[in-house]
């Protein structure tokens, strides 16, 4: 009894010095981005506020077409955007005909320069007011995403969680670990049989992280682009 | 007290007055009134100030000092030498002055009014400021209203009005001399952010800002390096100044040693902004700015901002312009209402060979720096064929397939293009 009271006291001495040394950072309510994709903003929820989202899948899976409609999405509800595109592939030709606003939209070439990608990225989370934040993975090779030390996407979660800010991570395979608060793989095909013209490809996205047993995790939804 | 310098010949004094007192206000060429409060330090006595302006001035002046600049202007104006009007006896020094010689345009009444009281006063038989001072205040006013009034109390030496000091025009620019020449940027960092807090402490008090400074180094070599810095929104915090100043010059380093450092602004109006309660929030201007000068720093300028697409129908024609968040009307600027397909353009677009077999294409190869495209042709659509400029050296003209090609049991969509001039294939980039 009397270890467990000078423990009591203990802790008492400590956090009063130290503040919240012993207070467990619940999450509240998590506010959320859309899509823009009703299918996937079913499956979600949205994207969190606060948190990092990765979307990742092979090329021609659909990322970068649900890019453009998060994109689009956000800068039509005046979010102010950013785009880490650490190899040089964005379109503009198609981000327009998505509906992007580049008014609101920074865009960061990164040249192929990872690092730069990572560092640049850093200063957008630290500047702090955006909405949406992208950094653009996906044509890094699954062997150099996996080579990205995990105390950069700390560092990101750590920064992202007290601001209203969701930070999107593209890339081939999944790369962020247990620092995701939602993890999307997406899996899609071309439609030819539309017709010798190809203009549309369907996805197809499947939540893996959260876990609930409420949700419709562990089976794929189907869109259309 | 106040002090009025006349000169007779009609000279402008006012450059020479301000050597005496910040505070002077200039009557007509030929005529100031300065306030002589707080130069006894100085000068000394109200008396030995006096005789100081005489013994300073180049041409004869008449100097009158008086509790009012009002009755130190008539003193001045009307009486040789120097005068003392001691306070609640202007009457003393100026009754005898001829009512006609009362400067009606001191207490803002216009000429006419003013000279249909003065006649109406002679009508009277008043002849000089005592005798209009001498007259009662309540008949002056029924007979004569407030300007009667007004023009009584100039007559009298009583009117009391604070000087309208025209202050000479602030310059927003400081410099500074070194004494030996600066080859790092550390030092001179110190001497940049001395500039711009005095910069910015002249902006505060004048309660301005500055959407633009310009910096100049003067050289060793006898060249001058001179940058300037335009921001997007008018600030005036020295130390996001600082910062942005110390990158550029990092990203632009002068060419050879610093002997002296220039800095100037340009005032304008600060920002007022209220922001809406329902508007999402943005970055802040001063960060903002500076998130970009480091991205800038570190990715290249010409990698940092907005796209902006071209009016032309070349393809990846566009532009990267400056970053800005201007606060305007919604506007509708989707094309299409649903999700659109995306494309991630290679730059360069990678060279690639095509196999074909029976007019059709059935292999295709492309190796690059950063990725390689290669696989069977499982389906494919096209060709579309481009063309434009033709009147320009850089021309374009090509015919543009989608090809689906499959490698490891994965189909990826890629759009493929073949130069009509050189006959080369390229891939431009993948449907994603």
């Amino acid at each position: 009894m009397k270890a467990a009271l000078s423990k009591v006291e203990l802790e008492a001495d400590i956090a009063s010095r130290f503040g919240d040394a012993f207070k467990v950072h619940e999450k509240t309510v998590v506010e959320t981005l859309a899509t823009g994709v009703n299918e996937i903003d079913d499956l979600t929820g949205g994207l969190p506020r606060g948190s990092i989202s990765e979307i990742f899948g092979p090329a021609s899976s659909g990322r970068t077409s649900l890019m453009y409609s998060m994109l689009a999405y956000a800068t039509r509800h005046e979010e102010t955007c950013a785009l880490v595109d650490t190899n040089d592939v964005f379109a503009p030709t198609a981000a327009t005909a998505a509906g992007v606003d580049f008014d609101r939209l920074l865009w960061v070439r990164c040249a192929g320069n990872l690092e730069h990608a990572f560092k640049a990225a850093d200063l957008l989370l630290h500047a702090g007011g955006f909405g949406l934040v992208i950094l653009d993975l996906g044509d890094v090779a699954g062997k150099d995403a996996r080579r990205i030390i995990s105390s950069w996407w700390y560092r990101f979660r750590r920064t992202v969680e007290d601001r209203p800010t969701v930070l999107t991570v593209i890339s081939e395979e999944a790369c962020t670990r247990s620092c995701a608060a939602l993890t999307l793989e997406l899996n899609g095909a071309a439609d030819w049989s539309r017709g010798s013209l190809l203009r549309r490809n369907s996805i197809r996205a499947k939540r893996q992280r959260p876990l609930s047993p409420w949700r419709n995790e562990g089976r794929f939804v189907s869109a259309a682009f | 007290m106040f002090a009025c310098i006349h000169a007779s010949t009609g000279d402008s004094l006012r450059e020479f007055a301000y050597g005496f007192s910040p505070m002077v206000e200039e009557i007509g060429r030929g005529t100031v009134v300065i306030d002589v409060e707080g130069c006894e330090l100085l000068f000394g006595s109200p008396y030995q100030l006096a005789n100081e302006v005489v013994r300073r001035a180049e041409t004869a002046v008449n100097v009158a000092i008086a509790a009012n600049p009002d009755a130190a202007i008539h003193a001045a104006t009307h009486l040789k030498g120097i005068t003392f009007v001691s306070p609640g006896e202007e009457l003393t020094c100026l009754g005898n002055f001829p009512i006609d010689q009362l400067d009606y345009s001191l207490v803002n009444v216009e000429k006419k009014i003013a000279d249909q009281i003065l006649e109406t006063l002679r009508l009277w038989g008043i002849r000089t400021f005592a005798d209009f001072a001498a007259l009662p205040i309540t008949g002056v006013s029924e007979r004569l209203g407030q300007e009667g009034i007004k023009l009584q109390q100039l007559a009298a030496g009583k009117t009391e009005r604070h000087l309208q000091v025209k202050q000479p025009p602030p310059v927003f620019a400081n410099s500074i001399e070194l004494d030996h020449a600066l080859t790092e940027l550390e030092p001179l960092s110190f001497i940049f952010a001395r500039l711009l807090h005095q910069l910015c402490a002249a902006l505060n008090a004048y309660a301005l800002a500055t959407n633009e400074l310009s910096v100049s180094l003067q050289l060793d070599n006898q060249t001058t390096h001179e940058r300037k810095l335009s921001l997007p929104h008018p600030m005036r915090d020295h130390k996001v100044f600082l910062k942005l100043l110390l990158l550029d010059t990092e990203m632009h380093p002068p060419a050879a040693a610093v002997k002296s450092v220039s800095i100037a602004c340009e005032p304008v109006k600060p920002r007022v902004l209220q922001n809406g309660l329902f508007v999402p929030l943005a970055p802040a201007p001063d960060k903002l700015e500076l998130t970009l000068a480091r991205l800038a720093k570190l990715v290249g300028e010409q990698n940092v901002g907005s796209p902006e697409l071209l009016d032309t129908h070349r393809p990846d024609a566009f532009s990267m312009k400056r970053f800005t968040l201007q606060r305007r009307a919604k506007r509708q600027s989707a094309i299409c209402d649903g999700p659109c397909l995306g494309f991630r353009r290679y730059r360069p677009p990678l060279k690639a060979i095509v196999e074909a077999g029976q007019g059709l294409l059935t292999q295709i190869s492309a190796w690059g720096k950063q990725r390689s495209v290669y696989g069977k042709v499982v389906a494919l659509a096209g060709p579309w064929r481009t063309t434009g400029d033709w009147w320009r050296d850089d021309r374009w003209a090509r015919d543009e397939w989608d090809v689906a090609l499959e490698r490891q049991g994965h189909q990826t969509l890629y759009r493929i293009y073949r130069e009509l001039a050189t006959e080369n294939w390229f891939v431009e980039g993948n449907y994603d």
